[in-house]
């Protein structure tokens, strides 16, 4: 047997929300390892290198961006909690976004970090529900801070508030693609929490995208005192009365530690708790098909151009839908075209020192699971190959028409692209939902006394909202308790 | 430890949690929340800072002793003494 290490904290997976937990625990003297089972950190927001270039996993933009000098904010309470200077994460704001519905785009509804430049436009195209918008705005606005106290279904309360389907289905578009794991509706604490995070407050990107931020969090990490181990997962949790008794790594060591922080999401958790089994939530036979954890595919085309060349300089990102009505829940087949998020990474403001080489064009869409694991690597990749065409085309129909039509796939010069099977396979996160299980833990509580959930299955939105649960997490279940016990506000 | 240093230490801690404040016009007599932007997770912070530097613990009961600089000054110069007195 292996003699072992204690820790005061363990923390499963080298994630945003893992890190920045364990940037709060070390720097407060907490005897802190991260066990990471990739050989890369970031979890479901890293990067990685392809052909001689650096791809963001998840990465669109960082929401919940304010100017410097604006007090209050969840981004300010992060960067405050890790003591990082705001400069170092060289957050470049969006030029401007878009949600574009009907067959090409017809409506649409532009929107900046300017809160002012979306009341304006529901005031031009929906003037009859201005005042209900502004209504909406100000509960989102004065609930987002405190959302845990709002269960209920958001699309009954907009369909009270504004009885205009069209337009609750266009707000609702970017809150769902960015954060929401549960189908059809979002809880409507979460639905103020997203509202800010991407209207109130607004994108950025630093221009090397996420790699940047996890620089900075290792850096802060490193420095105060943080051990981490990679390609060193945790296999196993060992229970013993109604407590984490010890923790057996991928190498066969086992460890001990007072308190352990999980963030590789609540029914992978639950799984590796010795003898307990998978909880319902996980079993494909339990929950139809719709109700399941979503799934997403994600098309890249590096462009051998900035994407203003080809007249698509103006929009960050554009989220959009062909539809009558915005579905969002798990598509019967592979991929759901009909509507998703484009996104130009190019389009930040980026300073004249960083203006890139090449361009890049994103386009996500909602997969279907079952629809891509366990094919034959041949028809893997053919029907890959395949979607990668049917979801370039069916962004295409919602950005400004090219020069030619042969414009696009003449600039391409480098492709990729990722399916559930990806991201589970590199994130080990389960079904490759990437907004994990669409019941949520915001308390981070489990079945054992010393073990907590942080990360996804917290429900928070975004690389903000990781963090900032990671940072939650470590404050109230084992600092504020070793201070003496003091809640968050 | 003259209550003016303690100020300054807790100043100090402030400083390296809140750099986004400005600093350089604190009221002593004022409460900390009612002109700066501190919620309790900041307060967190300080009561923290003062074990991580100085090996002050500051229970519960008593963190109300840390809403404005002077009280600060009242509560944790004793504090601050009876440590340096005893090493």
């Amino acid at each position: 047997m292996n003699s072992g290490s204690h820790y005061d904290v363990a923390i499963i997976g080298a994630g945003l929300s893992g890190l920045a937990a364990g940037i709060r625990l070390a720097h407060f003297g907490q005897r802190v390892c991260i066990f990471e089972r990739h050989n890369a950190v970031g979890g479901l927001n890293g990067f990685y290198s392809l052909g001689g270039r650096k791809f963001d996993v998840g990465l669109h933009a960082v929401t919940n961006y304010i100017p410097p000098g604006v007090k209050g904010s969840p981004l300010g309470k992060l960067l405050r909690q890790l003591r990082i200077d705001r400069a170092e994460l060289g957050l470049r704001p969006q030029r401007r976004s878009r949600v574009a519905f009907g067959p090409h785009g017809e409506t649409d509804l532009k929107f900046t970090n300017d809160f002012r430049i979306l009341e304006a436009e529901v005031e031009a195209k929906f003037p009859r529900r201005a005042d209900a918008f502004r209504r909406v705005s100000r509960f989102a606005r004065d609930h987002s801070l405190k959302p845990e106290a709002l269960p209920g279904s958001t699309r009954d309360f907009l369909r009270t508030e504004i009885g205009d389907p069209l337009l609750e289905d266009m707000l609702l578009c970017p809150l769902m693609f960015y954060g929401s794991a549960r189908p059809r509706d979002i809880d409507l604490g979460q639905f103020a929490v997203m509202f800010r995070a991407i209207y109130l407050e607004g994108f950025a990107r630093p221009r090397d995208g996420v790699r940047v931020i996890l620089r900075v969090l290792l850096d802060r990490y490193r420095r105060a005192g943080g051990e981490r181990r990679m390609k060193c997962g945790v296999r196993e949790i060992r229970p013993s009365n109604g407590k984490v008794a010890a923790l057996v790594l991928d190498t066969g060591e086992e460890i001990t530690a007072t308190h352990v922080l999980s963030s590789i999401g609540a029914p992978e958790t639950a799984a590796l708790i010795a003898g307990a089994g998978l909880p319902a939530a996980t079993d494909p036979g339990s929950a139809a098909r719709a109700d399941r954890a979503l799934g997403f595919v994600e098309t890249i085309s590096v462009l051998n151009r900035l994407p203003a060349t080809l007249g698509w300089g103006a929009d960050a990102i554009v989220f959009f839908n062909d539809s009558e009505r915005f579905t969002y829940e798990n598509p019967a087949e592979q991929v759901d075209p009909r509507s998703g998020i484009i996104c130009f990474p190019d389009n930040f403001d980026y300073g004249p020192e960083e203006a890139p080489a090449e361009g890049m064009l994103r386009c996500t869409c909602l997969a279907n699971y079952e629809g891509w694991i366990g094919l034959p690597e041949e028809t893997y990749r053919a029907d890959k190959h395949r979607w990668f065409d049917r979801i370039v085309e069916s962004a295409c129909r919602f950005l400004p028409p090219l020069p030619d039509p042969g414009a696009l796939t003449a600039a391409t010069v480098a492709t990729d692209m990722f399916t559930p099977r990806t991201v589970e396979q590199y994130t080990g996160h389960a079904r490759g939902a990437i907004y994990g299980s669409p019941i949520k833990a915001p308390d981070g509580r489990t079945a054992l006394s010393n073990l907590y959930l942080c990360g996804t299955d917290q429900g928070l939105l975004g690389i903000v909202g990781a963090m900032l649960g990671g940072i939650t997490m470590a404050n109230v279940h084992i600092l504020a308790r070793k201070a003496a016990p003091l809640s968050p506000s | 430890m003259t209550k003016d240093e303690t100020k300054k230490l807790v100043l100090d801690i402030i400083a390296d949690i809140a750099p986004d404040e400005d600093l350089s016009n604190v009221k002593p007599e004022v409460r900390l929340r009612d002109q700066l932007q501190l919620d309790s997770m900041d307060f967190l912070d300080i009561v923290m800072e003062l074990r991580k530097r100085h090996g002050i613990e500051v229970p519960e009961a008593d963190y109300i002793q840390l809403a404005s600089l002077d009280s600060c000054a009242e509560y944790l110069t004793p504090k601050f003494n009876a440590l340096a007195a005893k090493s």
